[in-house]
């Protein structure tokens, strides 16, 4: 059996014949569309490393089933910098240093990304932990995640208060 | 993972008709569904993916002023809905308790209520699980149980239903609409869990096939916005199931209550309604003392399954400390931790 289907992979339209309905989103960016910035940690839901954006809303992409999705448009790590100018939460996450292994970080960021766009925590920070409760990091770099999520959400802010004026 | 047949139906019709079929099984998010299929728990021979029909994602007031929530609405989205949230606080804060930013986005409303226990002998092929296999024994009786059941539990099961969403939507005498082979049915939440008693094998009263398509709250339930919370105690203070959880919620006149609903979760294999508890408050003045009567009417036929003795003086705490909060009235915002003992503004002991 195969299924095809039409997914905007980082605002790139693609079609993706699927042979198998066991496939995760997952590993169909990992293992198929050459896209291995998404981090596969513990494959059950329970460390957010695996975390994207599906049609804006932040998602554990190792419990969601490919054939699942049509027309959906996910983001990756891979897709959220501009050419060499990085998103304001890559550069909040290197200037507080919110990270050292790393591994666990394409996830942080792109749940980071969609908690501000969720408009939920404003700048208070334990609901700002609350929020990003779904990502672990066994380095445990909290306080340096937590500082780039603040400082990245107010960057953001400005210049989208710079765009309207 | 065994392979399946993958099928996509385009009505409710077409997909209870495939779900009918032996061997098969709905998928809406997967939050749940996959994670047991990746760990061999269960393994259907087809996925009939709903997440595609057209009007179940929708959150309506009918004309009787019941709110119909359709079953594939997301957690995080029921949860962030001004209107439900600002009706219904105490469902608000119970789902925004549960899981993570991440599975609140995913996981519906339908596939909440039917998520199965997360019993640790539940999720290892390797134990004896009579929920799992009919007849095979239970490995937690004995084992590791110190979070298991100590309301409703038989020899043969001793799990509960991990749900937080399920424990105030059944204080408010919530309703399930479903659709099956014979057409469509409503079903009380109370009564769609089943407790385990002689065949734990079997979780609700659902039939091959049967679909739910929404859940509706009854119009009268929104008159406890003002005195509404959930309250669950966990062993981190995020994404963690419930050791005990407590929905409280009070129709309160000048300190006298005219009406009270008390439910818990976290200590049987369905949402727990504290009935018993509910009579002994309505009519009298809301006070510490009366809080703990009821407390302890709630957990009169409680009893240990096994190392877990100390979740029923936990409940009872709980209902306490549930109905104080409730008294002291709904806040205004749900706390930066939801439903936590720890959070801001909940420290205050009866």
């Amino acid at each position: 059996m195969s299924l095809t289907k039409t997914l905007v992979i980082n605002g790139l339209k693609r079609t993706i014949v699927l042979d198998d309905p066991r496939v995760t989103l997952l590993d169909l960016l990992r293992e198929r569309l050459d896209l291995p910035g998404t981090k596969k940690g513990c494959d059950r839901g329970q460390c957010g490393a695996c975390t994207v954006l599906v049609n804006g809303r932040r998602i554990n992409s190792c419990l969601t089933l490919a054939a699942s999705l049509d027309n959906a448009e996910i983001l990756t790590i891979e897709g959220v910098a501009q050419g060499e100018q990085l998103h304001p939460v890559q550069d909040a996450f290197i200037a507080c240093d919110g990270l050292q292994c790393g591994y666990c970080t394409p996830g942080q960021i792109m749940s980071a990304i969609g908690l501000i766009q969720e408009a939920q925590a404003g700048d208070d920070a334990e609901r700002v932990r609350e929020g990003m409760s779904g990502n672990l990091c066994r380095c445990g770099a909290y306080q340096g995640i937590t500082q780039a999520v603040l400082d990245a959400q107010k960057v953001m802010r400005a210049s989208k208060q710079q765009e309207v004026v | 993972m065994k392979s399946f047949e993958y099928v996509r139906p385009t009505t409710v019709r077409e997909a209870v008709a495939a779900a009918s079929e032996p061997g098969s099984a709905y998928l809406a998010a997967g939050s749940n569904l996959l994670d047991l299929m990746k760990g061999g728990v269960v393994a259907p021979d087809r996925l009939v993916d709903i997440t595609h029909l057209t009007g179940l994602d929708r959150i309506e007031t009918l004309a009787n002023g019941s709110v119909r929530i359709g079953a594939l609405v997301r957690n995080a989205e029921l949860a962030h809905d001004a209107h439900f949230a600002s009706h219904f606080p105490a469902v608000a804060e119970a789902l925004l308790s549960g899981a993570t930013a991440q599975l609140r986005n995913a996981a519906t409303v339908g596939g909440n209520l039917l998520q199965r226990t997360r019993c640790g002998y539940f999720y290892d092929a390797a134990s004896a699980c009579n929920k799992r296999v009919a007849g095979a024994g239970c490995d937690a009786r004995g084992g590791d149980n110190r979070l298991h059941a100590v309301l409703g539990w038989s020899e043969n099961c001793i799990a509960t239903h991990p749900s937080d969403f399920c424990v105030p939507l059944v204080a408010f005498d919530t309703v399930v609409e479903v659709e099956g082979r014979a057409g469509k049915r409503d079903i009380p939440l109370d009564q769609l869990h089943c407790l385990p008693a002689d065949a734990p094998e079997r979780d609700t009263v659902l039939e091959r096939g049967d679909m739910i398509v929404a859940i509706r709250l009854p119009a009268a339930a929104d008159r406890f916005a003002p005195h509404s919370r959930y309250l669950k105690v966990r062993e981190r203070t995020s994404y963690a199931f419930a050791v005990v959880s407590a929905a409280a919620a009070l129709r309160l006149d000048a300190g006298r209550i005219l009406e009270a609903r008390v439910a818990l979760g976290g200590v049987a294999l369905k949402p727990w309604r504290a009935r018993e508890a509910e009579l002994l408050l309505a009519g009298n003045q809301a006070d510490a003392a009366l809080f703990h009567r009821a407390a302890t009417a709630a957990l009169v036929d409680a009893k240990p399954s096994g190392d877990n003795g100390f979740k029923i003086e936990l409940a009872r705490r709980i209902i306490v400390r549930a109905l104080s909060l409730a008294a002291s009235g709904t806040p205004a915002r749900v706390a930066a931790l939801p439903a936590s003992a720890f959070a801001s503004g909940v420290t205050h002991h009866v």
